[in-house]
């Protein structure tokens, strides 16, 4: 059996892929908790746009989608936050602009081809070293703000207004959260690809959300799990021959399955 | 009682959500320190609105709602005010201990970016053994009753030791018993802190006993005074005519 560890391509690989591993829960955590689960999904077709108007502009596609994300990210949010828009029609409004403005501009730039797939699908094999120290140290700096703002994205989490009353910023914070959601949703294009990102973002939080005895575990457990769905799938796709993001996602679904399965078994305590 | 400067102070407000009716009209109403006031009405009354614009969540067509002497939407009341919000908006179902939650509610004094200390885990302790919930404060709140739940939520807002205590619709979705119960501990507590407390419900039976007024809203103050002074047929707010 070949060393798994041998070839470059395979430690960069590993590298980015366990930096959004860890970073992709950790955003998801609070949108989850918030019943925003599709908002990755919204921003990773915004990111589509952005990847298609890098191709066309000739400029880096992962800093089109970086831009395109952001934007479309802080528009959700604003569009939810000033009730101009309810936010499953905020989400709507931007997933479906952005998908459509992908596609236009895919096919102004002639590239309707395989290349697309990869920011589709994610092609984690192709990372060099310049990606891998774009997620390192944006995927860092996420992680900070994460850490530091913790304590009053917990507090949202549970009583969204009574932060407010409380004199927490909760819109600035939302839209630092929708800001963190766009950033990781540009760092994982290379690994899960924009159609299967939110998958990272949702899936791994909803197995240490199940099997969490407090906030702070479910936390750690959802960052333990996307971990370790990256590096199982990535090993998994090494030996097998299969696509890395798809399964990676297949990982993490099956850990949520699996701590479903564990959350039922587990008795509730009497009242 | 002696008395004290309002706490709150409603002048001559108006109110409406975007181009809709009126929801509340020309209210002029204070809340003084160390009262404990129930705020009942019919549904669409107008009582949640007028407990918004009291906590700043809302700002007033017309008109200016003071609270501690300031603006009520200006956020300088930071720590001020405890507030349960009504039971839908809170996140019962989040993956938090008592103690996560009551915690949380430390926020305003140990800021956003602030760390915890020992004075602060105190005050927490002390906010969740009030409530009674001392030997499950590392319980998930999920599996908690719909009560208990109730009870991390009002230690939550104890918990930055406020001036004023605001409950919206705390007796919704809990049964009879933990009304009950939730009553004579909010009568308790406002014996023992003087908190001021500003109670509101569709449905003010369980604290009538212990509340020293009442207002009853329907688009205005349509009763201020004691609940003895209510006439018999509004005891039931539904029935109460502007």
């Amino acid at each position: 059996m070949p060393d798994l560890l041998e070839p470059e391509f395979m430690r960069l690989a590993f590298a980015a892929g366990a930096i959004v591993g860890v970073l992709a829960p950790a955003v998801g955590f609070f949108l989850v908790q918030r019943q925003l689960s599709l908002i990755g999904d919204g921003i990773g077709h915004v990111a589509f746009a952005g990847v298609a108007g890098g191709l066309l502009l000739d400029v880096s596609p992962v800093l089109g989608a970086l831009v395109a994300a952001v934007a479309g990210a802080v528009a959700i949010e604003l569009l939810r936050a000033r009730r101009h828009a309810a936010g499953d029609q905020a989400l709507a409004l931007v997933f479906y602009t952005g998908i459509a403005a992908g596609v236009v501009l895919v096919s102004l730039a002639g590239a309707l081809d395989v290349g697309l797939f990869q920011y589709l699908f994610g092609s984690l094999l192709t990372v060099t070293r310049g990606d891998v120290a774009l997620v390192a140290g944006l995927g860092a700096a996420g992680l900070a703000v994460l850490g530091l703002l913790y304590r009053a994205l917990a507090a949202v989490v549970l009583d969204e207004e009574g932060a407010r009353v409380a004199g927490v910023p909760v819109d600035a914070l939302n839209v630092a959260l929708a800001a963190l959601a766009a950033v990781t949703v540009a760092l994982s294009l290379r690994v899960v690809g924009v159609l299967l990102i939110a998958a990272l973002m949702v899936l791994p939080v909803s197995a240490g959300t199940r099997l969490g005895w407090s906030m702070r575990s479910a936390f750690a457990l959802s960052l333990a799990t996307g971990l370790a769905s990256v590096l199982l799938g990535l090993t998994i796709a090494y030996y097998a021959d299969l696509p890395p993001g798809g399964t990676i996602v297949l990982c993490a679904a099956a850990a949520m399955l699996a701590a479903t399965f564990w959350g039922g078994l587990r008795p509730a305590r009497a009242r | 009682m002696p008395v004290e400067d309002p706490v709150a102070a409603f002048e001559r407000v108006s109110f409406a959500y975007g181009v809709g009716p009126p929801v509340l009209r020309d209210v002029s109403v204070e809340i003084r320190a160390g009262e404990f006031v129930a705020v009942a009405g019919p549904n669409g009354g107008g009582k949640t609105t007028l407990v918004r614009l009291l906590l700043g969540l809302e700002r007033p067509l017309s008109g200016r709602v003071l609270l501690f002497g300031r603006p009520a939407h200006a956020a300088s009341h930071r720590g001020k005010v405890g507030y349960l919000a009504q039971r839908t908006r809170l996140g019962t179902e989040a993956p938090a201990t008592v103690r996560e939650v009551v915690a949380a509610g430390r926020l305003p004094v140990t800021g956003l970016l602030g760390r915890p200390g020992r004075a602060d885990r105190a005050a927490v302790e002390e906010a969740i053994a009030r409530v009674g919930l001392a030997e499950r404060a590392s319980w998930p709140l999920r599996e908690l009753s719909g009560g208990q739940q109730q009870r991390a939520f009002i230690a939550k807002a104890l918990a930055a030791e406020p001036s004023l205590l605001v409950l919206d619709e705390p007796t919704a979705g809990v049964d009879a018993d933990a009304q009950e119960s939730l009553a004579a501990f909010l009568a308790r507590l406002h014996a023992e802190l003087r908190t001021t407390i500003v109670y509101v419900s569709h449905e003010f039976g369980a604290v009538e006993r212990y509340v020293e007024r009442l207002l009853l809203v329907r688009g205005g103050i349509a009763f201020d005074g004691h609940p003895s002074a209510l006439p018999g047929l509004w005891h039931d707010p539904s029935h109460v005519h502007a």
